[in-house]
């Protein structure tokens, strides 16, 4: 598989603070790929690496095969990234920023149809000669999209592109997303909706501390722990059994959850222990682990230092 | 064209855009105070006797008032728009562009230098019904306007790269560009000074550019014309040497 995406070595420190401690990481062509970790854990900083807006202490990147230093210009011609930070120029309409933004890659009138296009497909037709300034933070937002795309580069970063938007852009943004990704787009997505990066990324990368903690599979990462959920509400507001009380993972409502590992335990011996105990259930539901049960486990502080970097 | 260069000619186009969008501040502004300035100097100092013979004090004048604003604001546009850049954030545009050191430079000198042009003409065409100029060298003009105009702009660019604030920049503007200009021999001939500050004057590159431009019209001057452009041109050289190296590092521009 051709590697979109080639990260080798890269070191980064502020100061006496180290950003990056050495990331090796390869994104391959067409992949829908995650970047986690808390705030903090250097996805930006390895993100604008990436972009050339910071300069790595050590390491090499390459994007479609250019090296992002020596041959910049290649590189960042394939390169499309949104900024986390709601950036815009005040001077220009934005129909004006979309056609500057294509002419900085070397881009004429042969792209002003597909700005067009984007300009439809972003809900952003009607504001085509507004003043950036006169926008709103959403519209900035689809504006930062559009610029992105606006070279139609194959491959894509998004740092927080949902960050503070309504549920209408982020619904519009991933439709968009994943037509450009089905017609080979390769898309790398930062955000804190893990819910999200669940749902539409094929392989995670999860970072903390500046290092890579794990780089696997969505399917592998949810299969990763082998544990689930079991949420009872007791009647009479009855208590738990001592037996079981070492498996509360939390309550919410008046519920108990419990989190069970497959393994050593299971519904039926629950059900049984909370039978001779007299206790009788009124509600009862089942839950999967999703990606941010094993995002909590793998960036826990304590964890952490213990776990070998990817 | 090449992709190198329809980015190049993308980012000159953007900034003359720039200022464009704001003409009354960047273009008429300065032609109204640069005007200012010949009315109340040339009514205070008419009766004055010229620096050279057959000159009036007025027409004296008018080349150096044009060049200081040439000076002032080939400063301010490459200055203020590289910190409004860096504050407002959209920067990052043009650093994730694959736009080179050379177009950075190139783009946003000969845009300051359409600015200055047009502050420039405008200038000469409203002074001239009043104070006609003969032009004795143009080549000299349009030499001495070239180096001038893009040595401000290029340490223009220098200072929006290292301010962080427009403080850093008013700084600049203050302490650096608005006393040389004003200590440049604009007003007065420098022959008119006492010995310390006469001396002191020829360590003041402005006062070549000024000296110069003046000598485009004229045909004379305070100081030798090879003396003058060597200054204009040894000012743009080492000011550019020092941007490009600043563009080419990533100095204060790349964390």
């Amino acid at each position: 598989m051709s590697t979109a995406i080639a990260i080798a070595g890269v070191r980064k420190t502020y100061g006496r603070t180290i950003a990056l401690h050495g990331i090796d990481l390869a994104i391959h062509q067409g992949e829908f790929f995650g970047l986690l970790g808390p705030n903090g854990a250097g996805k930006s900083t390895l993100i604008n690496i990436i972009a050339g807006l910071v300069r790595m202490d050590a390491g090499s990147v390459s994007v479609m095969g250019y090296d992002t230093v020596r041959q910049f210009r290649e590189a960042r011609r394939r390169l499309g990234v949104v900024p986390q930070e709601l950036v815009f120029d005040p001077f220009f309409t934005v129909r004006d920023m979309l056609r500057i933004q294509a002419g900085y890659y070397g881009c004429g009138r042969e792209v002003w149809p597909w700005i067009d296009e984007m300009l439809e497909r972003l809900d952003l037709a009607g504001k085509a000669t507004s003043s950036m300034r006169a926008l709103s933070g959403g519209m900035k937002r689809r504006v930062l999209i559009a610029q992105a795309l606006v070279h139609r580069p194959p491959v894509v970063i998004l740092d927080e592109p949902t960050a503070g938007v309504d549920v209408e852009l982020r619904r519009t943004l991933w439709a968009f997303m994943t037509e450009l990704h089905r017609q080979g787009t390769t898309v790398v997505l930062t955000t804190h909706y893990l819910e999200e990066a669940q749902e539409l990324c094929g392989r995670i990368a999860i970072l903390d501390h500046g290092a890579l903690q794990v780089v696997e599979t969505t399917a592998q990462l949810l299969a990763r722990h082998p544990f689930r959920f079991l949420r009872l509400k007791l009647a009479d507001g009855a208590r738990l059994p001592e037996a079981l009380q070492e498996l509360v993972a939390a309550e919410v409502n008046g519920a108990i959850e419990l989190k069970l590992e497959t393994r050593r335990h299971s519904i039926a011996s629950v059900f049984a222990a909370l039978r001779d105990a007299g206790i009788a259930i009124e509600d009862v539901q089942t839950r999967e682990p999703d990606l941010e049960d094993i995002f909590i486990d793998l960036t826990r502080d304590d964890r952490a230092s213990q776990r070998s970097v990817a | 064209m090449s992709p190198d260069q329809i980015g190049f000619m993308t980012l000159l186009k953007k900034e003359v855009m720039r200022f464009w969008a704001v003409l009354g501040q960047t273009v008429t502004a300065p032609v109204i105070t640069t005007l200012l300035y010949l009315l109340v100097f040339a009514q205070a100092m008419k009766d004055r006797a010229s620096a050279y013979e057959g000159i009036s004090y007025t027409e004296f004048l008018v080349p150096g008032l044009v060049m200081m604003a040439v000076i002032q604001n080939a400063f301010a546009n490459t200055s203020s728009s590289l910190i409004q850049s860096k504050v407002m954030g959209n920067i990052v545009f043009l650093q994730m562009a694959p736009l080179g050191p050379l177009e950075w430079f190139g783009a946003y000198v000969l845009a300051a230098l359409v600015r200055v042009a047009l502050v420039a003409i405008a200038m000469l065409v409203v002074t001239l019904p009043f104070v006609p100029l003969p032009v004795e060298a143009p080549l000299v003009l349009l030499a001495v306007f070239l180096l001038a105009g893009a040595g401000l702009a290029v340490v223009g660019m220098i200072a929006g790269i290292i301010a962080e604030k427009f403080d850093h920049l008013a700084a600049f503007t203050n302490f650096f560009v608005m006393p040389l200009s004003f200590l440049s021999g604009v007003f007065y001939s420098v022959h008119a000074l006492p010995p310390l500050w006469y001396h002191a004057s020829h360590l003041n590159p402005f006062f070549y550019m000024i000296d110069a431009f003046r000598y485009g019209f004229f045909g004379h001057a305070d100081v030798p014309i090879w003396q003058s452009l060597i200054w204009c041109a040894g000012f743009f050289l080492l000011s550019s040497a020092v941007c490009l190296w600043m563009l080419i590092t990533g100095y204060k521009l790349q964390k």
